[in-house]
């Protein structure tokens, strides 16, 4: 039967995408598992991981610990590394076949190639970068209510509406929209790294779990595209997403930037240890590399500190940080946006304020 | 050898950006500026004209003011410019955007040794849906998060960044490539000569007349109506609560915000 995407009551079920690179499976992957367990739950449908790779068949059963019913694993050597021509054939070819009616993808250089690819040969909308998900209407209503400035009282909703609804920032944060895909199948969302939580894992779920090999067919003429190299680069990476503190500078350091990047990471360390980061100017400035970039074209992050410093607050960047647990502020100007944010501002000289809160921080822990 | 570079004017959102009372984006209060991606594809198509003396097309998708942002690339030194303008085509999604920019493009013409280029997101929806999607509309091959490029004969070798490192991948055109910055990566000014000059290059716009009989196009697939995602709501975020500002900014202030840190668990 011929694959038709509008012919939305024969989708079922709820796939992700589960990401390897050098047969190891991303922190993404577990997001989205856990994330689709609760949308499967909401639906009452299967969450279905799929799994592409050459010799991968032995990850699957860690993603039925964090939720997964099923997952369908496509071995073949010609998908060991990732090409965009054969994961698309891949993925559309089973989808087409087995109809999800949702399908997961985590925005991360590989997804938010392949999402739009697989969404065009499908037929079908694409929501990228999303950062909330529901399909159950009770709980997208709750969210609204905890996440809106909208008056609902006046606001009618179909109670029955079971389209997925995917929210995402929009014009740097400063908009956030909900996206419906109502008249074609599956509904197709890339998700934001760092911002679903990852359930604990159950051993009993990963043994439940069903692994499934699905046949791969893929000709020399399906691939346009050789990868003649994989680099890792041989910096050290900053987490920024893991960091339990991060300590991020700004257009502020200017006058001495060196100086400014070793208090920043001077600061973190007063704290108990935590990464530095840097807003867009540090980063389109040369002073960082672009793995340390937060904000809406770099990381969302949440950790349990933020340490903003002479960072104005641009919404591009309160865009990616104002989750944060605890924000804390230095800034020169007593009117930069980022103390709309912050729980604690300090207007000053982070060269001279900065060296004073490491010996202060320093020993306040010192007497615990 | 001609290349398509794809470009999109935007709101400038590093700037302030105003809202309505009912969640929509008051754009007439806001600067527009040329995506900055895509002025680092112009720029890598430029490199390549300088090289190679290859044909450059500015393309976009707009209304029409988008035109003196054509006349900005025309200036800094594309050959020619393409604006596709019609109501039809407002409020057009990604998938349905990539339908028509990609009929464009076919109707225009794309040779064996051709290529597009995209940025790869716009600042304003941050998708970086449209160039793999027109990719996929043209059956074209497409490298997306290109730092760089090298053209030898038909044969292009990307270098593709990945969030830990990067791949090298080998394509032959004709291709599609999406642009990131890095670190050294700047566009180049306008000329004088080529703000003389832009007027008189060859400009070309196509409506919805021009284009709704190439097959690439689906007419319900289109504009607000037709595109296959539709926004449900928009709202902004609550503000946070207020915090507090600490008086100072000595030994004091930071002894302050230790025995407060101190006090919430923090540290």
């Amino acid at each position: 039967m011929a694959f038709n995407s509008a012919d939305i009551g024969a989708f079922k079920d709820i796939w992700v995408f589960c990401e390897q690179r050098n047969g190891v499976l991303m922190n993404t992957d577990f997001e989205l598992i856990s994330e689709g367990r609760k949308l499967a739950d909401e639906r009452g449908s299967q969450l279905v991981g799929i799994l592409l790779g050459h010799n991968v068949e032995g990850l699957a059963k860690e993603l039925g610990g964090y939720g997964a019913d099923k997952v369908i694993v496509c071995d073949d050597p010609q998908l060991e590394v990732y090409t965009t021509d054969a994961y698309t054939k891949v993925i559309c070819d089973a989808a087409m076949d087995l109809k999800p009616e949702v399908i997961l993808l985590g925005a991360s250089n590989i997804g938010r190639d392949l999402g739009p690819r697989c969404a065009a040969r499908l037929n079908t909308g694409l929501t990228a970068d999303c950062t909330h998900l529901d399909i159950d209407m009770d709980n997208y209503v709750n969210f609204l209510e905890t996440s809106s400035t909208l008056d609902l009282s006046n606001t009618k909703f179909d109670m029955e509406d079971v389209n997925l609804k995917m929210t995402r920032p929009a014009f740097g944060g400063h908009l956030m929209a909900t996206i419906i895909c109502p008249r074609f199948r599956p509904c197709m969302s890339t998700v934001r790294p760092g911002v679903m939580k990852k359930a604990p894992f159950s051993q009993e779920m990963a043994d439940k779990c069903v692994v499934e090999a699905y046949p791969v067919t893929l000709t020399a003429d399906d691939l346009k595209t050789e990868v003649l190299d994989v680099v890792k680069e041989a910096k050290q990476i900053v987490d920024l997403i893991g960091a339990d503190v991060i300590v991020s500078v700004g257009r502020g350091i200017s006058k001495d930037i060196q100086k400014g990047i070793e208090l920043a990471g001077q600061l973190a360390d007063a704290f108990g240890g935590g990464v530095v980061g840097g807003s867009r100017v540090t980063i389109d400035s040369g002073w960082l590399s672009a793995d340390h970039q937060v904000g809406q074209t770099g990381k969302t992050v949440h950790p349990k500190v933020y340490v903003a410093l002479g960072i104005s607050g641009a919404i591009q960047h309160k865009a990616g940080m104002q989750d944060s647990e605890l924000i804390i502020a230095v800034n020169k100007d007593e009117t930069a946006p980022i103390f709309e944010v912050a729980d604690y501002g300090i207007t000053g000289d982070l060269f001279k304020v900065v060296p004073l809160m490491i010996e202060a921080l320093t020993a306040a822990r010192a007497s615990k | 050898m001609r290349i398509y570079v794809c470009v999109k004017q935007v709101p400038d959102t590093s700037g302030v950006v105003a809202v309505n009372p009912d969640g929509t984006l008051n754009r007439a209060s806001m600067q527009t500026i040329i995506n900055p991606d895509d002025l680092i594809a112009m720029e890598q198509a430029l490199v390549l004209k300088d090289a190679t003396g290859c044909q450059v097309t500015a393309v976009t998708m707009g209304p029409p003011p988008a035109e003196g942002m054509l006349r900005e690339l025309l200036a800094m030194g594309a050959d020619d410019a393409i604006l596709i303008s019609a109501r039809e085509f407002g409020g057009s999604d990604t998938f349905a955007t990539s339908q028509i920019i990609s009929a464009a493009i076919n109707y225009v013409g794309l040779g064996e040794e051709d290529m597009i280029f995209c940025g790869r997101q716009a600042i304003d929806g941050d998708t970086a849906q449209v160039g793999p999607q027109i990719a996929e509309k043209l059956g074209l091959p497409q490298v997306s998060y290109a730092a760089e490029i090298v053209k030898e004969g038909n044969d292009v070798t990307v270098k593709r960044m990945l969030e830990d490192g990067y791949m090298k991948i080998k394509v032959q055109t004709p291709c599609l490539i999406t642009c990131i910055s890095d670190q050294d990566s700047k566009a180049r000014y306008m000329t004088l000569s080529g703000i003389n000059h832009c007027y008189e290059k060859p400009y070309q716009v196509l409506d919805f007349e021009a284009l709704k009989d190439e097959p690439l196009i689906e007419l319900d697939k289109i504009g607000l109506k037709g595109s296959p995602t539709n926004i449900f709501k928009s709202f902004t975020p609550p503000q946070k609560g207020v915090g507090v500002m600490l008086e100072g900014a000595d030994r004091k202030t930071a002894e302050t915000l230790a025995a407060e840190l101190l006090k919430k668990h923090v540290i």
